[in-house]
């Protein structure tokens, strides 16, 4: 019987089995950003302690960066002294920390790809639920907490029970206007926001064969919508591709000898899984969620879910207080809903390829009166290629704001906020109660073009319609 | 912080309805610009407890008759979300200890354990049925008993669930792993020395 990769990734980072019967795992990579490491390398100083391998840590500062203010000391004294205290604890520890003047800084799991340092094979840890994303590279990438970050810092390993591994087959090519965002909005839509807990998940079938790294990247980040912690994809030719050549991959004999390597570590064809999902392409929909989780999602010509829908007594109660929050009548339509902000960006959907596939589309059009709509590259990197190849120009055009680098509106934590009870359509991956930094503004989670149709029209709309779509498909 | 064999939490409750409880809705992200978890009680579930001025709304978590509780009854998938240790930081410096839910987001579980927070799951049935016996008398005495898997409410007692791993941690007070992974630092380096990628 053969072995998942997970199953591989796992035994050949174990170290040992703990007293209480979990295992001691060798996180190989580390990444560390504002918001979850201070108080790590306050206890490592608490108990004079040191990082045990820092050239195995890499950082950035993303949360809290300002996406409309380039020069310190920022306006916000509380964001300047968590940038300055990252900044102290790299240099005191030989941290390697992409900072905003070095060109590289971003959102953390934008810029461990495209450095290179997210490799197969290997296991990821950052104190961020979405590390997952890095799993779109057949690495074991794990969210974390604060205690264990400061048990990567001190030890280079974790404690962990293992997990189950589900394989998610989606077959068939996507329908034009169908992205990426939607696969995984459907997958969290069938399968619950609980669905995944104690799973890692694998994604396959011909539909990620055909990804780009950047799709599989947008799929595998929101696993832990789904309850998964872990999500992955085989490594195959094309993410080899997109790793030769970046800053910090193997070069010469040293990549050939790491492509084996990777390669050696995709799960075996008769390896088995504790479980089995099938979908088809057929069944997928731009996808919206019009409630208060994730898997509140509907296709963007279904009606909003009445309360008598749900099977349960609990459904019913989790509609009735999303439909209450969000200000929805249950039965309505999802189109038509007036939207107050259009957010594209984050580490679910501010990758070049997310840019480029916008700014196809948009030329000619104009962003709605009433609507603010911004527009935050993942990473300074993705801001310069989109700057080089005029996405800017063509983003503030059309009446976008073209800004900074950072995790921004997605979690709110820089001056990026919706105000009151604001509807924001949005390209990031939580539509929780507050998300975007009002405790009453509102989210509806969708593709980067659905984001933009929903800007130019002013309210929830088919992107496919705006933008002729269907006519000249184009993939992203 | 306790330190220690936990084998028992005793006390009062509190129910805080509904599934998905995600860990903004525990701690709103605007909190967290902090650079040490000091402090973080104070905006435990704020947006739950709190209006736009800043002025209570009627929930149990602000009823006086709760006041003093250090066992959250909740719903499924508590914790749900972002792995901000913050969520389980902010509730046991409000005071709490332990939450009886009908189910744990994973990344939650693990760090509320790492803490000493205990975390157990009931049935539905169960939970409804302790939660209506505390609204009728909140200061009955709730004993969740980890080594017998069950919870006391006053007499009548219920079944609970734990995680072997996390029942041992918690039983042994080894929940912080941190001792034991540091003495394991030979076998670290002789697992490192075989991924080609750790080499420096």
């Amino acid at each position: 019987m053969g072995k998942s990769l997970f199953q591989k990734v796992w035994d050949a980072h174990t170290v040992r089995t703990l007293a209480n019967g979990q295992t001691q795992l060798l996180i190989g990579t580390h990444l560390i950003h504002e918001v979850t490491s201070p108080q790590a390398f306050g206890m490592l100083r608490d108990k004079g302690l040191s990082v045990q391998y820092p050239h195995r840590t890499y950082a950035t500062v993303d949360h809290i960066v300002p996406t409309n203010e380039a020069l310190e000391p920022y306006s916000d004294p509380l964001a300047q002294g968590m940038i300055e205290e990252l900044r102290k604890n790299c240099a005191e520890n030989n941290v390697t920390f992409f900072d905003t003047n070095t060109g590289k800084q971003g959102v953390v799991h934008i810029v461990g790809p495209e450095q290179g340092i997210t490799q197969p094979g290997t296991t990821i840890a950052c104190g961020d639920s979405h590390t997952a994303t890095h799993g779109a590279f057949g690495a074991i990438a794990f969210g974390i907490g604060t205690s264990q970050v400061r048990d990567v810092l001190a030890t280079q390993t974790i404690a962990l029970g293992e997990l189950k591994v589900r394989r998610i087959n989606v077959e068939g090519k996507l329908r034009a206007g169908v992205y990426a965002k939607d696969v995984i909005l459907h997958i969290i839509r069938l399968l619950g926001t609980q669905g995944g807990t104690g799973f890692a998940y694998e994604y396959g079938g011909s539909t990620f064969d055909a990804m780009t790294m950047e799709e599989r990247m947008t799929v595998c980040n929101m696993s832990i919508e789904g309850g998964a912690r872990v999500g992955y994809v085989n490594p195959d030719a094309t993410t080899y591709d997109y790793l030769k050549g970046r800053p910090y991959s193997p070069t010469g004999k040293a990549w050939e000898a790491a492509v084996a390597d990777w390669q050696s570590y995709a799960s075996d064809p008769d390896c088995s899984y504790d479980d089995v999902v099938t979908i088809s392409t057929n069944d997928i929909e731009p996808t919206v969620t019009w409630g208060i989780t994730p898997s509140q999602g509907v296709g963007i010509n279904e009606m909003i879910p009445a309360i008598n829908e749900g099977v349960t007594q609990s459904e019913r109660e989790s509609i009735e207080e999303a439909l209450e929050y969000m200000k929805f009548e249950g039965g309505s339509a999802l189109r038509g809903k007036k939207i107050d902000v259009a957010f594209i960006g984050s580490c679910t959907n501010g990758r070049l390829s997310d840019l480029k596939e916008v700014a196809h589309h948009i030329k000619g059009h104009r962003v709605a009166d009433n609507v603010q709509a911004i527009v935050v590259p993942g990473s300074q990197v993705v801001a310069q290629i989109a700057q080089q190849l005029g996405l800017h120009t063509i983003f503030t055009d059309a009446g976008f704001e073209w800004r900074g680098a950072g995790c921004s509106m997605c979690l709110a934590m820089n001056p990026d906020k919706l105000i009151g009870d604001q509807l924001c359509a949005s390209s990031s991956n939580r539509n929780f109660k507050g998300r975007q930094g009002s405790p009453t503004g509102r989210t509806m989670l969708m593709s980067p073009l659905m984001v933009a149709a929903a800007a130019i029209k002013g309210e929830v709309t088919d992107a496919r319609e705006i933008f002729s779509v269907q006519a000249a498909a184009v993939s992203a | 912080m306790s330190t220690g064999p936990i084998i028992k939490v005793t006390g009062r409750g509190v129910f805080v309805p509904g599934d998905d409880v995600d860990t903004d809705r525990i701690i709103p992200a605007r909190f967290m610009k902090c650079i040490t978890f000091d402090g973080l009680g104070e905006y435990f579930f704020y947006d739950v407890r709190k209006d736009e001025n800043g002025d209570n709304k009627i929930h149990n978590l602000n009823d006086s008759r709760f006041t003093g509780a250090n066992i959250i009854i909740g719903g499924k998938n508590f914790g749900c979300g972002s792995s901000r240790e913050h969520a389980p930081q902010a509730i046991l410096r409000a005071g709490y200890t332990a939450i009886i839910a009908g189910s744990f987001a994973e990344i939650f579980f693990g760090n509320a354990t790492n803490l000493g927070v205990v975390c157990v799951t009931a049935s539905a049935q169960d939970r409804e049925s302790i939660a209506s016996k505390i609204e009728a008398n909140p200061l009955v005495e709730i004993t969740i008993d980890i080594k017998e898997y069950k919870i006391w409410v006053g007499d009548t007692s219920f079944e609970c669930s734990i995680k072997s791993n996390a029942r041992e941690s918690l039983l042994s007070g080894h929940f912080d792993p941190l001792k034991e992974l540091l003495s394991g630092a030979d076998s670290v380096a002789s697992v490192a020395l075989k991924l080609p990628y750790m080499q420096a």
